[in-house]
């Protein structure tokens, strides 16, 4: 066990994932000697060299284009997207052909290709910086989509993504690059695409994934402080989506929140309350409600507090749900 | 766009030898070569153009629901097709039909693709490293020049063996010059100096565009300002097309980076079978087209060596067996089985994948009233 930030705990499961297999590589811009612009990658290019950690041209869709082709010549890149607002020019490389080829080819190739991107608010930065177009991507089949929320999922889940044959999306919850939390080296507490209870309770279930889990491990604390006992539910992998301790949850509570920094419309948020209500409708004492970032484009970052939700409007949510 | 001094030619619109400065140094390719190279270089032209046409016909007659004819291009395609060596990787846009045959794809495998049956046709490991045709323009230059840069890492190329040394070619069109993701192609080629040749058809058309809207000046200078070398070459004469991609080849496979050749030829057909051509071009600028005609011109050089009648009618009842098979074997093509769609979505188990293909099994079972009976 060992007490480290996300960005460190990502950057020793590249490290491991470097060592152990010499078909891994890493590419992106900045990544080199900079170490990325949030240091995720730092010191593994002076590591494992220029070769196998590539500064690239700076050019998105020239990364991912690429790194499919270096996955058809047997190897297994790792491209790094600098900001969720900036993978828009790799958007056709990813939807139209990283996510098909395996497709098209029936079954002869595979793409071990992993893209991280940072993703989320809460750093009060620029436009483009602070997105979370996650949704996006899980409209796509033949992806893989998870997000971590937690420095130990995070070393984890990095290596499992990488050691996936089919491409991953790896979405890094920027603000929680920084809290440290402690990562047990010896062995991964769940496989990749797992939904994991992270607090009990009996009356209400939260849901999110990545940097949303730290609100609502706040809410849940105040909830039950003021006497109601909350469930919070980190789904960890947007697709595909384990349902079973979802569903589990929702049949011990029958009241689900389902919260993200996405906007709601046309979202994982509402793909979940759709499957949720067809699935266990007669156990839901309420409607699946959900709480999110607006339906507006991320706004200037001296409003995002406003913006995205926070522990009050997920307890909002949690009093207008025990009200049914 | 038509020849200037600077296309490389070495068989004229006439049919004859013809040397310039520019053409010199690519030579020796040419004379290294054997009769039976030569005729093979025929063979290949006569042969796809007889399946092109009878594609086009099965078309016609509802077998397929597309066709992409190549008519016009086989030198482009033959020449720079019989350039690669066995070791290389061919990454082709879709109209590459000539360099399928020549890499191994059975053209039944084509017709697969635009009869609906498939997405893909062919493996590439399996058949000459020709890898499968890419539909969204340009994309797949990235691909090439990342497997390039695969080669590189791998220390498969510029060891200074010719047999062993690996390169990428990768086809693509006038057209797709002006997608971003073949300027990305080559800042990446450039910066990775990647064993690869851009090979660029010049077709003329883009469905119904001009390549005058697309450049303003020819396209061969184009990669100059990404230092990539390029070359023009008359892509309606097939030695000129060999030799000069056998040269840039050997260039690529040596380590010295990477190369661009745009081969100027003409789409004498439509883009594809829902195309219509007589609504946007002269058949005055066709007709100067058909009169470069690269089988006719290498027929005539053939028969100014000395080939004969006989020849010439056993490789025309080549092509006739092949569109006969072609055809033969189009009626016989059965439709995929409906979990083809979920099958290879992933390599590896999905749960929404197995969810839908059960409920799907579930749904036309329950249209078996016999009780599964039959």
């Amino acid at each position: 066990m060992k007490t480290m930030p996300m960005a460190k705990a990502i950057n020793a499961g590249l490290r491991k994932a470097l060592t152990e297999n010499d078909k891994v590589l890493l590419m992106g811009e900045d990544i080199g000697p900079l170490g990325g612009v949030f240091r995720v990658t730092e010191g593994l290019q002076a590591e494992f060299g220029k070769h196998r950690v590539m500064d690239t041209p700076l050019a998105e869709s020239g990364i991912i284009g690429t790194a499919i082709g270096l996955a058809m010549r047997g190897y297994r890149p790792v491209a790094e997207i600098q900001f969720d607002g900036f993978i828009f020019p790799g958007f056709n490389q990813i939807t139209t052909q990283l996510a098909k080829l395996t497709n098209r080819h029936e079954g002869q190739i595979t793409m071990p290709v992993v893209i991280r991107v940072p993703y989320g608010g809460h750093i009060g930065a620029v436009e483009h910086h602070q997105e979370s177009p996650e949704a996006l991507f899980a409209h796509t089949a033949g992806l893989r989509i998870v997000s971590p929320s937690t420095p130990n999922d995070a070393y984890w889940m990095i290596q499992e993504a990488i050691a996936s044959n089919d491409p991953v999306m790896f979405f890094e919850p920027k603000s929680r690059y920084w809290p440290k939390g402690e990562v047990d080296l010896s062995a991964s507490s769940a496989p990749l695409h797992s939904t994991r209870v992270v607090r009990e309770g009996t009356e209400v279930t939260l849901l999110g994934h990545g940097a949303m889990l730290s609100v609502l491990l706040e809410a849940a604390e105040i909830a039950a402080e003021e006497g109601t006992s909350i469930e919070v539910v980190d789904i960890r992998s947007l697709s595909p989506i384990d349902y079973a301790p979802i569903l589990d949850s929702v049949r011990k509570t029958g009241r689900l929140i389902v919260a993200s920094e996405a906007p709601s419309f046309v979202s994982i948020s509402s793909e979940i309350a759709a499957t949720v209500t067809e699935r266990a409708f007669y156990s839901l004492e309420s409607p699946v409600l959900r709480v999110s970032g607006f339906n507006t484009p991320f706004p200037p970052a001296k409003l995002e507090t406003i913006y995205l939700p926070d522990a009050d409007r997920v307890l909002e949510a949690v009093d207008r749900a025990l009200a049914y | 766009m038509s020849y200037t001094e600077a296309t490389i030619q070495i068989l004229s619109p006439e049919g004859s030898l013809v040397t310039s400065d520019a053409s010199e140094e690519y030579l020796p390719y040419i004379d290294a070569l054997s009769d039976d190279q030569l005729r093979e270089f025929h063979r290949h032209m006569v042969v796809i153009r007889g399946f092109d046409y009878e594609a086009a016909n099965l078309q016609r007659q509802g077998e397929m629901g597309l066709w992409v004819p190549s008519v016009g291009q086989e030198a482009a395609q033959v020449g720079s097709g019989f350039a690669a060596k066995r070791q290389d990787h061919i990454f082709p846009a879709y109209r590459e039909h000539a360099i399928a045959r020549i890499r191994g794809v059975d053209p039944i495998d084509i017709v697969r693709l635009l009869r609906g049956i498939t997405h893909g046709g062919w493996n590439p490991a399996e058949n000459g490293n020709f890898h499968l045709y890419t539909l969204v323009i340009g994309a797949h230059t990235l691909h090439a020049t990342g497997y390039a840069m695969g080669i590189a890492l791998d220390g498969k190329s510029g060891t200074g063996n010719p047999e062993t040394d690996e390169a990428v070619i990768v086809y693509f069109g006038d057209g797709s010059t002006s997608q971003g993701d073949v300027s990305e192609a080559m800042v990446f080629a450039a910066s990775f100096q990647t064993p690869q040749v851009f090979f660029l058809q010049n077709n003329h058309w883009a469905i119904s565009v001009p390549v005058s809207t697309q450049s303003r000046t020819p396209l061969y200078l184009r990669p100059s300002g990404f230092g990539i070398p390029g070359v023009q070459v008359d892509g309606n004469d097939v030695l000129a097309s060999y030799a000069v991609t056998a040269k840039n080849l050997d260039e690529a496979r040596s380590g010295a980076g990477p190369r661009f050749i745009e081969a100027l030829t003409y789409r004498i057909g439509a883009h594809t079978s829902s195309d219509d051509p007589t609504k946007y071009r002269l058949d005055s600028d066709l007709q100067t087209w058909v009169a470069r005609d690269p089988i006719v011109r290498f027929e005539t050089y053939l028969r100014s060596r000395g080939e004969g009648d006989a020849f010439f009618a056993e490789v025309q009842q080549e092509a006739d067996d092949l569109a006969a098979d072609i055809r033969r074997r189009t009626l016989t093509l059965e439709n995929p089985p409906a979990s083809l769609m979920f099958d290879h979505v992933y390599s590896e188990p999905h749960p929404l994948m197995a969810e839908e293909k059960a409920r799907l099994t579930a749904y036309e079972a329950s249209f078996d009233t016999n009780g599964g009976q039959a």
